[in-house]
């Protein structure tokens, strides 16, 4: 069986995919892991999952170009422009 | 897991897609051309990694401190380690690991050149060591940028291991440096034995646009280039400690280039191909462990079933 390894190399930060142990079961992938991924005190934790439990997700498709949601759907430089000019507080520069 | 994201493009197209930095994963479509050399690539580095501890192994009860043994042991751990990561990668291609270990056992899979040959004494240990595992560390670098996704990202963790097996190599040699004039000559010795075998380390000269592994990005240097990054960084180093280089050609020219003799390209094809001085000997003691550990896969694999 293949179990996917996860780690987190410090406390306080997100785990990240690391590679995958072949074992027999749990028991053998969380050893295998444990050698594979932390002997060395690089790792603050494992995450270790049956290949077949992680369900992969994907195609993000944005037909309708929702701009909005995102930071770069408010391009602000030019409207300030103009507000600034209507204020009279243009700056030099 | 398993969704296709690349979908099927003709072959042009994907060369272009890897030629421009683009990477694969697994899942992908890929051609089969491209799945052929890359499993037969990574499976050739997965052999070289369980075979290279071999020559290593043979001085683990011999060697000269308790601190030295658990160093070696470590090391030897770190390569099986390392032959465990990149048989996984094979075996994601569709090559299950236990046909590799056949193939290679029975001599129909490859194996790094530098690996067929004997230990003779501990300045061997510090040579390999600092010297092949630099050699290889060049190669294994080239691979950070691989076109093949998983095999790029564990190549990452290899080498930040393989740099604790330089610095081992090198404590070795300065070490027996620092002594007796026996234990100096030791090292000379060992680095004319080792030359040659590294000077072929990185293949024979071919440009690098005729290289299939190139051509798919599956490496992202040529062999020469390889070859003349590994001169540049460890010639001046080994100069420096009083050692010579069995080679009276070697030079380092005006404008940068290492020239030397003409590596041996028979003896590198003849030993890679299963007739080193220690092939047979080191595929029979793969062949016999695996014999003799039959029983603890089986009553593993019964136990979890």
């Amino acid at each position: 069986m293949i179990f996917e390894v996860f780690r987190q190399e410090k406390k306080g930060t997100a785990f990240a995919h690391a590679g995958s142990v072949d074992a027999p079961d749990m028991t053998f992938a969380a050893a295998f892991a444990h050698e594979q991924y932390g002997r060395r005190q690089e790792s603050e934790a494992l995450w270790v999952v049956p290949r077949d439990t992680v369900h992969e997700v994907r195609d993000f498709h944005d037909e309708l170009h929702k701009t909005y949601h995102r930071v770069d759907g408010y391009p602000l430089k030019e409207k300030l422009r103009l507000a600034r000019e209507r204020a009279g507080t243009t700056r030099d520069s | 897991m398993g969704t296709l994201t690349i979908v099927r493009m003709d072959e042009r197209e994907f060369l272009e897609y890897v030629q421009s930095g683009g990477q694969v994963e697994t899942a992908d479509w890929m051609p089969d051309d491209y799945r052929a050399k890359l499993i037969k690539f990574i499976e050739m580095h997965g052999n070289s990694e369980l075979m290279g501890v071999l020559p290593e192994r043979e001085w683990i009860l011999r060697a000269p401190t308790l601190q030295r043994k658990l160093a070696l042991t470590a090391k030897v751990q770190d390569e099986v380690g390392h032959s465990q990561l990149i048989y996984r990668v094979v075996e994601d291609l569709g090559k299950p690991r236990e046909q590799c270990l056949a193939d290679l056992i029975f001599g129909r899979s490859k194996f790094h050149n530098v690996f067929h040959y004997p230990t003779k004494t501990w300045g061997d240990v510090g040579v390999i060591a600092w010297l092949v595992d630099a050699a290889a560390i060049i190669s294994q670098k080239a691979l950070l940028k691989c076109s093949y996704a998983p095999y790029a990202r564990i190549m990452k963790k290899i080498c930040w291991e393989e740099s604790f097996h330089i610095l081992h190599g090198r404590d070795v040699v300065l070490t027996m440096m620092n002594g007796t004039d026996e234990q100096r000559e030791l090292v000379q010795e060992a680095v004319t034995r080792w030359w040659g075998p590294l000077m072929q380390f990185h293949g024979n000269p071919i440009p690098k646009d005729d290289d299939p592994m190139y051509v798919w990005r599956i490496k992202s240097q040529g062999n020469e280039e390889a070859r003349q990054q590994f001169l540049d960084g460890y010639v001046p180093q080994i100069w420096e400690l009083g050692l010579t280089v069995p080679d009276p050609k070697l030079r380092k020219r005006d404008d940068g280039v290492w020239e030397y003799t003409e590596p041996d390209w028979d003896e590198l094809k003849h030993v890679v191909t299963g007739h080193g001085p220690k092939t047979q000997e080191r595929l029979e003691f793969r062949r016999e462990f695996l014999e003799q550990e039959a029983w603890v896969r089986s009553v593993v694999l019964a136990e979890a079933a």
